[in-house]
């Protein structure tokens, strides 16, 4: 039973969840199958559905609708919207008939005409919405009444010269019913004009300036983009492409009846809606809204062929309106929200009791004081140091909170000086053979600085995981990092799902979200070796060089890989059930190893630990500070040697001056001590270590 | 306090001034147009503009917290039908008009629901439910546009009559509505929370004001007044045409609100700037009808004179776009 709770736990469908929630192709996946799906049921519902005659005549009654669908994703995408769409979509069809047919105008600049009024339209909404700062919703329907009514007043007048006009040239007539590879015309250029359209949204500056008026027009503001022009050009576009439909139709129909165009805006705004094109704008494409308008069509001309009364239709419509805006308001707003809770899923960790701390109890960690003079070194002069080392000159090198690496110079430590400028949050450091210094950095992957202070790209991406949903490539957060001797980067990443603000979430997952990743210099090819691990912190080169030692911070465990010898490529566990959370390894002098505690183990947290329903309850009901968290106000520093034993441990009782150590560095006889959140070094001498070693000398020799 | 002076200068000058122009509107009309100011025309001008004036005072109370029913008429059509319907089947004329009454309030209390539990925009939700509600009364009970009340209904009808020798009832009603309004809103606690969540929505939801079933209510009484105004225009005519609705009435009801005061920013304006903007439409499209005017040229100078209204309501009262919701 157990077990089975343990399996269900490990593989919780909520991890599924969470991570296709999170993809981006994720939402016009709905408006896609929704399409599909109604298609498929019209195919049974209604005989000769699939003919190619049938379907060739669904293109052609769809294409002007989708492209009123388009104009009206214009409006919508930039923030506002243009009810006077389908109005003006009327009068352009109108026109197109009376100009080429009545006036005989030549075709070409009839076209232009007609699309100048589209324009002219758009800019009588647009000037009135982006200089006059008027309501799109009211103006541009108060524009729909006027330009309908003008509609109504010409077609009666032309009644008579309507009915009686020849179809015009042979151009008019394939623009009204000719094919090209067996698809209407009308729906070719539906097709040209929906490609068109998304490149100028997404790939021509003036369109992206739509969509970023629409996401934020205070940070488009900001930006330096002028917003009322802006709004002004789309609506401008709006009216062009709904004219442009007009003449299509005209071609198509050669005629303008009292019904043309009526209710197509709400159609148009029921296919943008439900195509899943946000109304608080900037947020959609140009397909969305051509497949919204493809179930609104298919629906509306699937119902009429069932013989479903207009009536019953418009009631449809209006409800599937009605019910598209209420989830996309009610999505828009609490996607994040959603996430957040779907996305946690803790797992089941088993811990038994740790080894006491108690002072005097006489384990190897008993509580004593050899941390507590620690001697500060670059005190309020660093932010974080993470980890630090020291190079051939006896240097020190430090990471820094905002992205630099920063460089104290011996003997005394007292000039500090930006070694380089990375980006991101740098965490472990290494030198390898040529004296570069390495660097995995949260957020952005492994880099370099060579001595000459030039920073160089190691890595920022290993092979993705086929089986899972995430795309798991690019490095999220490189943690530590050593140089094996053929020259091997082998660092860790410490999950795969949470940033390094995160890390607390990664811990009430307790999964095995990261990984250890070799990186091949003289290829250049990145691989992962181990996946799954969880939370992999700390990396160290055993002294013989077989073996990769890695600390799982929240599995409480150190852990070997073997990569040379006869065990290779083997891995298994080094010491379990540690009293405290592993962070960074590193070399002793004596041939073991330094271990920084970066919290310690407490019974309620392992409790807790054991319990993923209580953990996913704390997430998603109450407020992040009042998570039960780790107890990372200790300073403790373990040393264990290559059997796996721990043989003494060095405490700062309380954390008063070394808290939350990430990072012990042995130089010279000193031990050098960093702190994730800590503002200073600190430095003890170690009574009978070898007063000579230097850690590069351990690793690459004497120079 | 000048502040409070500062928010009240435009609100006053606004009613004002409409009236003002419509002094000058009816000595115009009532110079160059035959026929404009004699008695049957004027009690011709207070039937029409009783109606308008009923639904603009129902729109009013929704405005001015800061919202926009474009579903009125066709909850009032609806609902009046039904009602019609139940009349003409034998039902006591009370309790038709009662149950008629109680489904416009539900439209009301849904579209309410709908802006502020669901929090759609009021303008798409308004629309979309008047798409809705129309659709399903004419699938499920008017199938033709149109619904007679049968014979036998004078007493209801004497509604839509005049008495006195002349004066139409239903300006009475108006004048009724207008002073139950204006005491609710200027007398009860709820009316000033009208006004406190019109001015400042989040304000007012911060200080604890209940503002989900605040919303509702502006809409249930919305519907309510609309369906006042229905029930008179049915006594007129016996008749209920289902494609009221779909004609530009509410636009009429819009430009009346928005005309006389009433900003569409919120929290401004009174009972006192709807009477002026009824007057004002009332006398122009009067005025349009006598000069015999088609409808289609009416709803052009309509839209127009529309834009105008909410143009200089923009000028006004700006708004800010940047924090305004979608759909405004």
């Amino acid at each position: 039973m157990k077990s089975l709770q343990r399996a269900w736990h490990r593989h919780s469908p909520q991890l599924f969840l969470g991570e296709l929630l999170e993809k981006r192709w994720m939402e016009p996946i709905i408006p896609f199958t929704l399409t599909i799906a109604v298609f498929l049921a019209f195919a049974v519902m209604i005989p000769r559905y699939l003919t190619a005659g049938s379907l060739q005549e669904l293109m052609r009654n769809f294409a002007e609708q989708g492209m009123v669908a388009v104009a009206m994703a214009f409006s919508v995408l930039s923030g506002g919207i243009d009810l006077s769409v389908g109005a003006v979509f009327a009068m352009s069809n109108f026109l197109a008939l009376y100009l080429y047919l009545i006036v005989g105008l030549p075709l070409p600049v009839t076209i232009v005409l007609v699309i100048l009024f589209g324009a002219a339209m758009g800019a009588i909404n647009g000037g009135l919405i982006a200089y006059g700062k008027t309501r799109p919703f009211l103006t541009t329907l108060v524009v729909l009444i006027i330009v309908r009514a003008a509609y109504n007043k010409v077609t009666v007048a032309f009644t008579n010269e309507l009915a009686s006009i020849d179809s015009g040239s042979s151009t008019w007539d394939f623009m009204g019913s000719g094919r090209v590879l067996g698809i209407p015309v009308n729906m070719l250029v539906l097709m040209f004009l929906a490609v068109g359209t998304h490149f100028f949204l997404t790939r021509v500056k003036p369109g992206v300036h739509i969509m970023a008026v629409g996401s934020s027009r205070k940070a488009a503001r900001h930006a330096g983009v002028n917003v009322k022009r802006v709004l002004f050009s789309a609506y401008v576009m709006s009216g062009s492409v709904a004219a442009l439909a007009g003449i299509l139709y005209a071609a198509r129909q050669s005629s303008s009846g009292t019904d043309t165009g009526v209710g197509w805006e709400i159609n148009a705004l029921a296919a943008v809606v439900l195509g899943g094109i946000s109304l608080a704008g900037g947020r959609g494409t140009i397909a969305r809204a051509v497949m919204g308008a493809a179930i609104i069509f298919m629906l509306t001309s699937g119902m009429v062929r069932l013989g479903i009364s207009g009536n019953l239709t418009t009631a449809i419509i209006g409800i599937i309106l009605l019910l598209a805006v209420g989830f996309n308001v009610k999505w828009v707003k609490n996607k994040g929200k959603v996430l957040q809770k779907v996305y946690v899923t803790p797992s089941w960790v088993d811990f038994e009791p740790p080894p006491s701390v108690e002072r005097g109890s006489g384990t190897p960690f008993a509580e004593n004081d050899r941390l507590k003079n620690a001697e500060a070194i670059a005190l309020n002069m660093i932010e974080g140091p993470e980890d630090v080392i020291l190079d051939r000159k006896d240097n020190l090198y430090t990471v820094n909170r905002n992205g630099s690496i920063i460089r104290f110079l011996a003997p005394d430590y007292a000039v500090r000086e930006e070694f380089a400028r990375i980006g991101g949050r740098p965490l472990g450091l290494a030198f390898d053979r040529d004296q570069n210094l390495l660097v995995c950095i949260a957020g952005m992957g492994v880099y370099g600085v060579k001595p000459d202070r030039s920073v160089f790209k190691v890595t920022d991406r290993t092979t993705r995981t086929r089986t899972r949903l995430k795309d798991d490539s690019r490095l999220y957060l490189a943690d530590d990092l050593d140089v094996a001797p053929d020259g091997n980067i082998y660092f860790s990443e410490a999950s795969t799902r949470y940033e390094l603000t995160d890390w607390a979430l990664d811990g009430f997952e307790g999964r095995g979200n990261g990984r250890l990743i070799c990186h091949d210099p003289k290829t250049g090819i990145t691989r992962t070796v181990l996946k799954n691990l969880t939370f992999p912190n700390g990396i160290c080169i055993s002294h013989d060089g077989q073996s990769v030692l890695w600390a799982s911070t929240w599995l409480c465990q150190i852990n070997r890989y073997w990569i040379a010898g006869p065990k290779a490529g083997t891995s298994e566990v080094l010491i379990d059930n540690l009293p405290g959370y592993c962070d960074n390894i590193n070399r002793a002098s004596d041939g073991k190893y330094w271990l920084a505690f970066v919290g310690l183990r407490t019974p309620v947290y392992d409790l807790a630990m054991r319990n993923p329903v209580f953990r996913t309850r704390m997430v998603k009901q109450i407020p992040p500070d009042e998570w039960l968290c780790p107890g990372i106000n200790y300073g403790c520093v373990v040393k264990f040697d290559d059997n796996g034993v721990v043989t003494e441990s060095l405490w700062d009782p309380g954390g008063l001056s070394h808290p939350t150590i990430t990072s012990v560095r042995e130089h010279k006889g000193h031990l050098y001590i960093g702190g994730l959140e800590n503002n200073r070094i600190g430095r003890i001498r170690l009574e009978g270590a070898d007063p000579n070693w230097e850690a590069h000398v351990s690793y690459w020799g004497r120079a | 306090m000048t502040g409070s002076s500062g928010a009240r200068g435009p609100k006053l000058t606004q009613t004002t001034a409409v009236l003002a122009m419509c002094a000058v509107l009816i000595a115009v009309f009532s110079i160059f147009l035959n026929g404009f100011l004699t008695l049957g025309n004027l009690f011709a001008l207070a039937r029409n503009i009783s109606i308008l004036g009923i639904l603009a005072l129902g729109m009013a109370v929704v405005v001015i917290g800061r919202g926009l029913d474009l579903s009125q008429v066709a909850s009032f059509a609806a609902s009046t039908a039904i009602a019609i319907i139940l009349m003409n089947s034998g039902y006591a004329t009370p309790v038709a008009l009662l149950i008629g009454f109680v489904m416009a309030i539900a439209i009301g209390v849904l579209n309410g629901f709908l802006i502020s539990v669901v929090e759609m925009p009021p303008l798409l939700t308004t629309l979309a439910s008047s798409l809705a509600v129309l659709g399903i009364v004419r699938t499920t009970a008017v199938q033709h546009y149109v619904v007679y009340l049968s014979r036998g209904h004078d007493e209801f009808l004497r509604l839509g009559g005049n008495i006195w020798g002349g004066v139409p009832i239903s300006i009475l009603i108006f004048a009724a509505t207008a002073v139950v309004v204006h005491l609710f809103l200027s007398r009860t606690v709820i009316g000033c929370f009208v006004y406190a969540h019109g001015d400042n929505p989040d304000a007012a939801r911060q200080t604890g004001l209940p503002t989900r079933p605040l919303t509702m209510i502006e809409y249930a009484l919305c519907a309510a007044i609309g369906y006042i105004g229905g029930v008179v225009m049915v006594a007129q005519t016996a008749l209920m045409h289902l494609q009221v609705a779909e004609s530009t009435i509410i636009f009429d009801v819009i430009m009346v609100v928005v005309l006389g005061g009433v900003s569409l920013v919120g929290g401004r304006g009174n009972v006192m700037s709807v009477i002026a903007g009824t007057l004002l439409i009332g006398v122009l499209l009067n005025g349009m009808t006598i000069m015999d005017m088609d409808v289609q040229t009416q709803n052009i100078v309509k839209g127009i004179v529309l834009l105008i209204a909410i143009l200089l309501d923009s000028r006004l009262h700006p708004r800010d776009e940047e924090t305004s919701k979608q759909g405004d």
